[in-house]
């Protein structure tokens, strides 16, 4: 790298994301975040471990984050620039459906999503998925990792604790699950992501997206991770 | 300054004492002069026709086009001040952009004509400005079809999203008439410019919300509208100019086209045969009331 300097978020080799990044003492949400498509539409998990360096700055975060009535987004990186960037988006879903009057679709939040990620690329360290439900369109799960781009996913995970679940999650998953058979997964999934991720843990958060609205669920370590809806 | 008029139509942000902007007034004067434009919205999608005065033997024929697309599934025509329509078209395609920018789609019919309503509203409020000598028709259509994100990778589950639910409310026809004061509806069917007063006579007859006129009847309705608001300016030649837009599985695919040529010409052809079998009408008409009079006077004799 003789002559460049190290620019955005690559590490000095100029070809690797630079993972640690964060400026010292900035909160990291070290996590496992993931969204399913389900048969009446979405699931949001997320584990709840907030930290600066190795200290647990909150072990009960919530990162699964409300933008709009049905439309949810799960926070992966930097937790100030993600809270300010689901703050931004919120302001512009509520001012959407104002002045078109009718709700915004899950495609347009993750346009807002995707337009303020891609341009602010440099300044931002932060890996979000979104998940809602319209009537019109059903459960979506759209992923914005690091660079910007965005995806539709019929299932989607993140964080540092994802790296552990791929597996897990590719012999699981199945389309058109019930409702119960979604949580099983997810909760399943997040519960080994937090086994093995030393930046996860702490309780399970969900969200759960239909055309009744939103349903929150929360799973504790303590009764491993039992809890409403969940048959062990 | 001459002593005709109050002084207050000299300026926007001036109002009369009885509540008027009179600058305002005054192009919805230019707009009366202008070619009748008008618009019809049925199920199947929105036609848009304008009567185009030929001004000079020496302009080409179907050329000067007065139609604009402002976006793929939208189209404009106007009545009044031409330079003022391009300006108005203009803004309107920025409106659009901008929208496709900010959340990566078409921008809904409903939306853009708000926009562009405010846009126009705002030049009644200053004195540096004067209104936009022009009513805008706006027609469009918004897709049916469930769109991805402009620029998105990947589409979902392989059976697609769960939880829909049947006839939510899913895109259609939308035709809205914007004013020189701001103002704007959405309507079935709207027209403005010269002829307008008959071109919105014959609108009604069509019986619009109903919902039962196709859009190919449409295109032929409109093109006689467009011949019989004429009528009061015969004097004058003019070129019929139309465009359409479709439901996806329309002849359009949802976007915002020129009419094609044989169809246009059929509707022409059609137009011109229905005013003929009108003013034959007109004709027995009259001569059946010679012959009552005459017979009349036959009697007295």
């Amino acid at each position: 790298m003789v002559g460049h300097g190290v620019s955005g978020m690559l590490g000095e080799d100029g070809i690797h994301i630079d993972m640690n990044h964060l400026k010292s003492g900035e909160v990291n949400l070290g996590t496992s975040i993931m969204a399913i498509n389900f048969k009446d539409g979405v699931i949001l998990g997320a584990d709840s471990r907030t930290t600066t360096g190795a200290y647990i700055a909150n072990r009960v975060t919530d990162k699964l984050t409300q933008v709009h009535d049905t439309i949810w987004c799960c926070r992966s990186g930097s937790a100030a620039d993600t809270q300010a960037v689901a703050d931004i988006v919120s302001y512009h879903l509520n001012m959407y459906s104002i002045t078109n009057n009718e709700s915004p679709s899950t495609q347009v939040a993750a346009s807002l999503f995707q337009e303020l990620c891609y341009e602010n690329k440099d300044a931002l360290s932060a890996g979000i998925i979104i998940a809602g439900y319209d009537p019109r369109h059903g459960g979506q799960v759209y992923s914005i990792p690091l660079g910007g781009s965005l995806h539709k996913q019929s299932y989607s995970i993140g964080g540092s604790g994802s790296t552990y679940i791929y597996g897990y999650c590719d012999a699981n998953w199945r389309e058109n699950m019930t409702e119960e058979e979604g949580i099983d997964f997810v909760r399943g999934a997040l519960r080994e992501a937090i086994k093995w991720d030393g930046s996860s843990g702490g309780v399970i958060r969900l969200v759960v997206l239909t055309a009744r609205g939103a349903q929150r669920h929360l799973y504790l370590p303590d009764t491993d991770y039992t809890g409403p809806g969940v048959t062990n | 300054m001459t002593s005709i008029g109050t002084g207050y139509d000299l300026s926007n942000s001036v109002f009369s004492p009885d509540g008027r902007n009179f600058q305002v007034e005054y192009a919805a004067k230019a707009v009366e002069n202008g070619g009748t434009a008008i618009g019809i919205r049925c199920e199947g999608g929105v036609v848009l026709a304008v009567e185009k005065i030929i001004t000079s033997k020496l302009l080409k024929p179907d050329a000067n086009k007065r139609i604009a697309t402002v976006d793929r599934h939208v189209g404009i025509v106007s009545a009044g001040l031409v330079p003022d329509g391009r300006h108005f078209v203009s803004r309107a395609r920025d409106e659009a952009a901008s929208w496709r920018s900010v959340y990566k789609g078409p921008i809904p019919v409903s939306a853009l004509s708000n926009r562009l309503g405010s846009y126009v509203q705002a030049y009644t409020l200053y004195s540096s400005v004067r209104p936009f000598g022009v009513t805008a028709i706006v027609g469009g259509w918004d897709s049916e079809a469930e769109l991805a994100v402009d620029g998105q990778v990947g589409s979902g589950p392989k059976l697609g999203s769960g939880g829909k639910v049947d006839g939510a409310k899913a895109g259609g026809p939308g035709l809205y008439m914007i004013e020189p004061s701001g103002l704007y509806w959405g309507y079935h069917g709207a027209a403005t410019g010269k002829g307008r007063q008959a071109a919105k006579a014959e609108l009604e007859k069509l019986d619009l919300s109903s919902g039962n006129l196709s859009l190919i009847d449409a295109v032929k309705e409109a093109a006689r509208i467009i011949y019989v608001a004429h009528e009061d300016s015969k004097d004058k030649e003019f070129e019929l100019e139309m465009s359409w837009v479709s439901s996806l599985d329309g002849p359009t695919h949802g976007r915002h086209e020129e009419v094609p040529r044989q169809l246009l010409e059929e509707a022409e052809k059609a137009a011109k045969k229905a005013l003929e079998g009108e003013d034959d009408d007109e004709e027995e008409e009259q001569e059946e009331t010679k012959d009552s009079g005459n017979s009349g006077e036959r009697m007295e004799e």
